[in-house]
């Protein structure tokens, strides 16, 4: 469509952008990409992320495009990676450092929590950390118990750390953007089993690519997805099923096998929450399963439940019901037997629906 | 379970644990004998562009300037004028005008801590005198010289420590946790170590944009123990980055003597050796000696001839704070008898005599100087001191958490006000 107009006066509308089918790595290249183009305060800094180009392939070819003092190799050390991004940030940069498995970043948690995160309160905004810490996390690649966590709940306890997830390419860009332009720190968990396809939880059926999804488009140059905007994946009367990363996938593949009219959220930011869509659409269906790979104990759907109930109880028809890994460590034979798969999340909908 | 006989390895020797104890406890004799203390302006000075190995023998020796004499000596007197001298001197005494006062304060009930940093005043004071004003200071709590040095107005030290209404910080860091980046200081942590591998990140930073200012961190030698010391020096070497890394020895970690962070086994300089980066042990309280060494490692960090670690080599001259009695853990005589003696004393001395001060003058400038303290605590009352009401509003209790203020916290400002509405109606 033409408008007449210059890019620069009236972009095109997302939905008029020229887009390409990505997987979800090459939509964070992408983001990575745009960014280090954009803004020359953007560096990159993490484990294998230069020359080899990430474990993942996130940062491939980043390194050869933006030189090596934007785009560089760390030392092992999380603690470093983390609090001299940190320093980054007091000097004026915008660090986007990689740790390459979200099980590696304990050692990294004192940088992130006691200071990252508590910079802009503590110096009453002298000196804020505006970095966002990318990570895979999750299951599902039979990485056994230290390449498989989901430790998001230990995050989202934090005050002042955003806590991102996106499902999609086309979010996984726009959010990941949004985050590295965010003043405060982030840490932005990239559900690594859907890396390459929506995978669906049917882990003994074949895997599909990304390229036939219509969330896979994604669109070229800059765009960016507001944090604390939830995404409605379907609309439905049935009941709501708040969910995040890879589980949006495996909630909607079995709300279509098994006809369920559910509405099904995708939070993609846990800090902040869309709290609005949350309790709009409990309100609208009185019914709520909330969905998350990671243990059950003190995970962020407890945090889920609890505010739904606060805010919901008298338009809810059913208890809420928590659909989660069981609270074992991620075993490595057994990885499919804690994932919730289709049979968990399935039988939590049943449960609900004869309520 | 002691090993049985005809069990494997029965006729092996026990090992046992070797838990460090302090040389002296309180009661005992102190005798600092079995300290090294080498002749002032006996040590070589290389070039501040030398390869990193060739200061490895300063790691264990100790850069001296200020001799028995109270005159300086050898090639690490950093030749400053008599002016620079007597500025020194005022920092520092200022320092110790300020402690005195402040610890004063916290006793009479008007804030709920104080620290100070008696005997130590040289590492903080005279190292920050000889790098630039841009340089970015990471420092830990024990560096209000830090600030004193940059000219940083003492009334606003004394409303952070009072969080008061006109404290910068809003009331919300513990007292003598600043921050103050309008002198390029970076806030304060009560986490220790943490500044470490920030300055790394700085400096690096620093680097990657061609700029031209260096980062200096402080660090006891207590909190050298954290990963965080390793983090930082790991990555100071890798990227041969423009940071200077002072380890002040003050002997004590709260009751922890230096032999819980290694002393026992080398010096803390000697770790700079396992890095391959240059490393320097100073006479802590010898102020020209203080300056020198953090000279050299500023001229080498800014020529692109990478990162220092030095270690000052002094003495905790009082409790760790004001929740600390020394005197329950350490013979009290160990300050009388500290070989190194006192840094103001010592350059005191030296000013004396080369002619160019007085005990007169000394005293005029000490009633000076606590003048000086004194009105800027009458002055920092004025805007109310810890617990009288005179705080910043409920709602900066919200802010700051984010850029912006998300919903929950706005519920929780709401409930905050609420609370403090049924308590006070009026």
């Amino acid at each position: 469509m033409s408008t007449g107009m210059s890019p620069d006066d009236a972009p095109v509308t997302l939905a008029e952008a020229p887009a390409r089918a990505m997987t979800m790595i090459e939509a964070i290249n992408d983001a990575l990409d745009t960014m280090l183009e954009r803004d020359s305060d953007v560096v990159l800094l993490g484990q294998d992320i230069g020359y080899f180009g990430g474990v993942f392939r996130c940062t491939a070819g980043l390194q050869a495009k933006h030189g090596k003092t934007r785009v560089f190799d760390t030392p092992i050390s999380e603690c470093g990676i983390i609090g001299a991004a940190v320093g980054m940030c007091a000097y004026g940069l915008r660090p986007v450092p990689e740790i390459q498995f979200a099980d590696y970043i304990y050692p990294g948690l004192d940088q992130l929590i006691s200071e990252a995160a508590r910079l802009r309160y503590r110096s009453a905004a002298e000196f804020i950390a505006p970095m966002t810490v990318r990570t895979p996390f999750g299951g599902g690649i039979f990485g056994g118990q230290t390449h498989s966590q989901s430790p998001e709940a230990l995050f989202t306890h934090v005050a002042g750390l955003k806590t991102v997830v996106p499902s999609t390419p086309h979010d996984a860009k726009g959010l990941l953007i949004a985050a590295i332009e965010d003043n405060d720190p982030v840490i932005f968990f990239e559900p690594k089993r859907i890396y390459n396809g929506p995978f669906d939880g049917y882990y003994d059926r074949p895997t599909r690519p990304w390229k036939d999804h219509p969330d896979a488009l994604v669109p070229e140059g800059y765009y960016s997805i507001p944090l604390g905007k939830a995404r409605v994946v379907r609309e439905g009367s049935a009941l709501t099923i708040l969910a995040y990363g890879t589980m949006v996938h495996v909630a909607e593949a079995v709300c279509r096998e098994k006809g369920v009219d559910a509405e099904i959220i995708d939070l993609r930011t846990l800090v902040p929450l869309d709290i609005d869509a949350v309790e709009n659409s409990v309100r609208k269906t009185g019914k709520c399963m909330v969905v998350h790979e990671a243990t059950r104990t003190s995970g962020f759907g407890a945090e889920l439940a609890a505010l739904v109930q606060e805010r919901c109880f008298y338009h809810l028809e059913a208890p809420i019901e928590r659909v989660t890994g069981f609270d074992t460590p991620y075993p490595h034979s057994l990885e499919w037997a804690y994932f919730p798969g289709p049979i968990r999340v399935g039988e939590g909908i049943d449960k609900l629906l004869e309520a | 379970m002691p090993k049985q006989e005809g069990q494997a390895g029965a006729n092996r020797p026990r090992l046992s644990l070797h838990v460090p104890e302090p040389q002296f406890r309180p009661g005992d004799t102190v005798d600092f004998s079995y300290l090294t203390i080498p002749e002032a302006g006996a040590q070589p000075r290389p070039d501040y562009t030398s390869a990193a190995f060739e200061t490895w023998p300063l790691c264990t020796d100790m850069i001296r300037v200020l001799g028995d004499d109270d005159l300086a000596h050898g090639p690490w007197d950093p030749r400053l004028s008599p002016e620079k001298l007597r500025e020194l001197l005022r920092q520092m005494a200022l320092v110790r005008a300020f402690d005195a006062r402040m610890y004063r304060a916290q006793r009479q009930g008007k804030t709920s801590f104080y620290l100070k940093c008696t005997g130590e005043e040289a590492t903080s004071v005279c190292a920050t005198q000889a790098l630039d004003f841009e340089d970015m200071i990471f420092p830990s709590y024990r560096q209000q010289g830090c600030l004193i040095a940059r000219d940083y107005p003492v009334l606003e030290m004394v409303n952070q420590i009072y969080s008061n209404r006109a404290d910068k910080l809003k009331g919300r860091q513990l007292p003598i946790l600043y921050s103050a980046k309008s002198v390029n200081f970076f806030t304060i942590s009560g986490n220790l170590a943490t500044q470490l591998p920030q300055a790394s990140g700085f400096a690096m930073a620093s680097a990657i944009r061609g700029d031209s200012k260096i980062a200096a961190a402080w660090v006891g030698e207590g909190s050298s123990a954290e990963g965080d010391f390793h983090s930082a020096l790991i990555f100071a070497a890798v990227y041969n980055a423009p940071a200077i890394f002072n380890v002040v020895n003050n002997q004590w970690a709260i009751s922890s003597f230096s032999g819980f962070a290694g002393a026992e086994r080398t010096s803390f300089a000697a770790r700079a050796i396992g890095y391959g980066i240059a490393g320097l042990r100073v006479d802590g309280n010898d102020a020209l000696a203080v300056y020198a060494a953090e000279r050299w490692a500023a001229d080498r960090a800014r020529s692109n001839n990478g990162p220092t670690l030095i270690e000052f080599f002094t003495y905790r001259g009082e409790g760790h704070s004001t929740s600390d009695d020394p005197a329950v853990y350490r013979s009290a005589q160990e300050r009388e008898e500290w070989p190194l003696g006192d840094p103001i004393t010592r350059l005191k001395a030296h000013l004396i005599a080369i002619g160019e001060w007085s005990e007169d003058q000394h005293e005029a400038m000490d009633r000076a100087l606590d003048e000086e303290v004194k009105e800027a605590q009458r002055e920092a009352e004025k805007n109310g001191i810890l617990g009288h009401g005179l705080h910043h509003p409920f709602h900066t209790m919200f802010e700051d958490v984010f850029e912006e203020l998300p919903w929950n916290l706005e519920e929780q400002g709401r409930q905050a006000i609420r609370e403090r509405q049924i308590k006070w109606p009026e």
